[in-house]
């Protein structure tokens, strides 16, 4: 059975894309393989674990529970966008490396992306409330303590930029 | 884990909608904020010829209050319903329950309305309703909207009253008398997982602060919402020195949980009496905070 490709526009970390897909293309499958960014990881596949979290219009959502269809015309923002301007590393990313945030790897872009939108509502957390906002995100390596530094390391160095 | 294949819909007025659920029937299925159904497509657990994806409707992007109810139009997100000051106000269990929802992410894209229709037996929507005896707008292509009860459209687990063919458009969610408090309790093992016991309470105090009527409504514990009136054990007695351990009693016996991977049927019925005592106990307290924000 041949399927019908649908004309789908992104506009994915400032720039736009246009992709042919069939209709039942995930958003993460979209951006790792037909627009080749392969910063998103898929984790579960059906919304537990929180790798392929990415910013929709601003909001962070599991792009493995969204077709790319349904978010024809929507600005992205994936792990990729989240780098500062100059290229070098972002300020959640750079957290990460000073707390020593990841090991695998593997699920950082979801922390990232989550991470990113929640400080610009909550510029200031307490420890308990860094907790709670990367409650939906599963890591199997680092035992959350060195994230929660993290998003508290985050928040300083926003803090410091503006 | 890949969907399998279907033909895509995107209406872009409610009667194109409801011309696509006439003509596909049985074969249509509706796709609002998916976060349910997305996961039963990757996992093959289900597998219609037809999704009609109803999120460019504008027009059903709607939380409206009124001196009546709360009343959320098909795509209006979780996220914003919790966030509307206007429907914390008027229904305050909406913001406590919602914020019991799965995980903010999820929140920002799953449908209230699609929560009520997917008819999960451990949603926190479809309790909500019921306690506060709501109902539902479904309509059908030519055939104008039928309204129905919240007591009548948890028919069974995942199965709703929508008929093949029907959109739901909105759900209204009626203000609770004057002189009542809300609280929404559960437990569940991982904040945001699947309670293995949720409960919404309702208490009602009188002008001398004494409990006149309470009720609550029981998630994960049977097949549907377990609606129970607590009235019985509470009325008459002060707000703040009620025998809520009774009250708890009676939940617990009008439950019949069964054993799964998660907890016995034992651990969730004391689970249904322990969450029912502090629902209700939580509930006199804001209502007691409601009369003096009143008064």
């Amino acid at each position: 059975m041949t399927e019908v490709l649908h004309e789908t526009r992104l506009v994915v970390n400032g720039v736009p894309h246009t992709a042919r897909v069939p209709a039942r293309r995930l958003l993460a499958d979209c951006l790792r393989h037909d627009l080749g960014l392969t910063g998103t990881h898929v984790g579960c596949e059906h919304g537990v674990c929180g790798a392929c979290t990415v910013l929709v219009d601003g909001r962070p959502m599991r792009s493995c529970l969204l077709f790319a269809v349904g978010v024809d015309g929507a600005e992205i923002t994936t792990v990729e966008g989240c780098r500062s301007p100059d290229g070098g590393l972002g300020p959640v990313q750079q957290a990460f490396q000073d707390c020593h945030g990841l090991q695998c790897g593997f699920c950082t872009p979801g922390f990232v992306t989550t991470i990113t939108a929640w400080l610009r509502e909550h510029p200031d957390p307490t420890e308990e409330q860094a907790r709670q906002a990367i409650g939906g995100n599963l890591c199997r390596c680092t035992g959350y303590q060195n994230i929660v530094a993290s998003v508290l390391r985050a928040a300083e160095l926003l803090r410091e930029q503006r | 884990m890949k969907p399998p294949a279907f033909a895509y819909h995107r209406p872009g007025t409610v009667p194109e909608a409801l011309a696509v659920l006439a003509e596909t029937g049985h074969d249509g299925k509706v796709l609002a904020g998916g976060q349910s159904l997305v996961p039963l497509l990757n996992m093959r657990l289900a597998a219609p010829a037809h999704l009609v994806d109803v999120n460019w409707l504008a027009e059903l992007d709607e939380v409206a209050v009124d001196d009546q109810a709360v009343r959320v139009g098909a795509i209006a997100r979780h996220a914003r319903v919790e966030a509307d000051p206007a429907a914390a106000e008027a229904v305050p269990l909406l913001r406590q329950a919602i914020g019991d929802i799965a995980h903010a992410t999820i929140r920002n894209r799953g449908t209230v309305v699609g929560s009520l229709v997917h008819a999960d037996p451990a949603a926190e929507l479809p309790a909500v309703l019921v306690l506060l005896g709501g109902n539902m707008e479904l309509a059908t292509a030519g055939d104008g909207t039928r309204r129905v009860a919240a007591a009548d459209f948890f028919l069974g687990p995942l199965e709703s009253a929508v008929r093949p063919g029907e959109l739901a458009t909105a759900a209204v969610f009626p203000r609770p008398p004057a002189g009542t408090g809300s609280a929404w309790v559960e437990l569940a093992r991982r904040a945001g997982d699947y309670a293995l016991c949720g409960v919404g309470a309702l208490v009602t105090l009188d002008q001398g602060l004494r409990v006149s009527a309470a009720r609550a409504a029981l998630i994960s514990v049977g097949p549907a919402p377990v609606p129970v009136d607590l009235t019985g054990a509470l009325a008459g007695q002060p707000h703040d020195a009620a025998d809520w351990a009774a009250a708890g009693r009676l939940a617990a016996a009008a439950v019949d949980p069964e054993d799964d991977i998660h907890a016995s049927a034992a651990y969730r019925r004391h689970l249904a009496g322990v969450l029912t005592a502090r629902a209700a106990r939580a509930a006199a307290a804001h209502a007691l905070t409601r009369q003096e924000g009143a008064a």
